[in-house]
């Protein structure tokens, strides 16, 4: 009952919010072009430095956009887990079955018995 | 967690209606678990975009190279700052959407109509920009020979910058014809003719020594895509199929088929989202105008298309990132 209630003003909040997407994206952009060789060609995991930056950043920005924009910091504990949870959850463990099979088929096509002549 | 707790007090008064689960209202809470399915569907395509492309890690086509254009500026290399604008210009209409929301908590009629509408307006300037995107997409720049095993040739100079077919191919007398309805049998059309045959572009490319192959192969040290010598350039040539300009579901000038198959569908998927996001606010904007929620004391619908506005932004970031940066 508390927050939909709540007349007081938002505004403070949501510029602050959209200067820091604003940042996050210009860094993602300046990171994007230059593409420095100390991130780029360095891996960890099996993914370049700078990938993990992009990846790290994007959530950053996705949790400032559902926290602040969509409102999940005004509503109540059980909303927000049932929102976030499922997500977090099946996302990661989809990705991670999806990419270590296309990893598999990628050595499978470099190292098998058979040859792609493509 | 008070919303689900249960004390003797309330249990006869739980079921009667008038309780609001989790401290949402039904509309509310049912947009958001239709956002977090949506949400679902989306990263599905993502993992698959990545899926295939952990796939083919070694042959999948540079984001950088593929998307260069900036309106008005013909002919200059501009990777991913057109893209970056059409961030900003979602993130932004995501700011107006979420002052409209607060002026509707203020009960500001005029402030929520203004906002309601830039973000409308900002709806509209993205769809263009996207428009704009797969119009540079499908029509392609350079074009590229495509092999019998379906991997791309393109042609680059000694400085390895692009060279545009139409530049150096040959012209070949020719017996091909363009199937019509008027002369095909059974009054079916054939496909169009691609502009040079691979004979032209494997005589244009003998008679000009400068230009060599870049194959779609990616160095694993340098990340770069591996250009050929001028022997193993003439040597590849051979088998060349077809020419391909730009790109669509079957051919792809840029590389990998399934890059520009991902592409159309995911941005696609997107762009259908942001276009039904538009329909709703201008549906939603007139309710406003109109003064439904004045009467009602309530701005919530403002509230719930907002959610969904959001989320379209909140998807766009990672396409954003997993298009075109990562």
């Amino acid at each position: 009952m508390s927050h939909t209630h709540e007349h007081t003003s938002n505004l403070g909040r949501i510029w602050t919010v959209f200067g820091i997407l604003s940042a996050i994206t210009i860094v993602e952009v300046i990171l994007g072009i230059a593409k420095p060789d100390v991130l780029f060609l360095h891996e960890l995991f099996r993914l370049s430095i700078l990938n993990w930056i992009f990846i790290i950043l994007t959530v950053v920005k996705a949790y400032y956009i559902m926290w602040a924009f969509m409102h999940l910091e005004g509503e109540k504990g059980s909303l927000r887990w049932s929102i976030v949870s499922p997500l977090v959850f099946l996302i990661i463990y989809l990705v991670f079955i999806l990419l270590i099979e296309g990893n598999y088929i990628f050595d499978v096509f470099h190292q098998s018995q058979y040859k792609w002549i493509f | 967690m008070a919303a689900t707790v249960t004390s003797p007090a309330t249990t006869g008064k739980l079921w009667d209606g008038g309780n609001e689960p989790m401290g949402a209202s039904y509309g509310k809470m049912m947009m958001w678990f239709f956002i977090v399915s949506d949400a679902l569907t989306f990263s599905g395509f993502l993992a698959a975009y990545g899926f295939s492309r952990f796939k083919f890690i070694g042959t999948w086509p540079i984001a950088d190279e593929v998307f260069t254009h900036f309106p008005f500026m013909h002919g200059v290399e501009a990777p991913m700052y057109y893209v970056a604008l059409m961030t900003f210009i979602l993130i932004f209409s995501s700011v107006t959407m979420v002052l409209a929301v607060d002026a509707g908590h203020h009960l500001k009629k005029t402030k929520v109509a203004i906002y309601m509408l830039l973000t409308i307006i900002g709806g509209f300037i993205f769809l263009g920009s996207q428009a704009w995107e797969w119009k540079n997409f499908i029509g392609g720049e350079f074009g590229a020979v495509e092999t019998k095993g379906g991997a791309v040739l393109q042609f680059v100079n000694k400085e390895g910058e692009r060279v545009a077919v139409a530049d150096f191919a040959a012209h070949l007398p020719t017996t091909r014809v363009q199937k019509t309805k008027a002369n095909g049998i059974w009054f079916l059309s054939g496909a169009t003719l691609p502009e040079f045959t691979v004979e032209e572009v494997a005589e244009g490319l003998k008679a000009h020594p400068e230009v060599l192959i870049r194959t779609e192969n990616i160095n694993p040290t340098t990340k770069k895509k591996e250009i050929l010598s001028r022997d193993a350039s003439l040597e590849a040539i051979k088998g060349g199929a077809l020419f391909v300009k730009g790109a669509n579901l079957e051919h792809n000038e840029y590389g990998h088929k399934l890059f520009a198959d991902f592409f159309f569908f995911i941005t696609g998927f997107h762009g259908f989202h942001v276009f039904s996001g538009v329909v709703i606010n201008i549906l939603i904007f007139l309710n406003v105008i109109y003064g439904t929620y004045e009467r009602r004391k309530s701005y919530e619908m403002v509230e719930k298309v907002g959610l969904y506005w959001h989320f379209v932004d909140l998807v766009w970031v990672f396409v954003f990132t997993f298009f075109y940066l990562v």
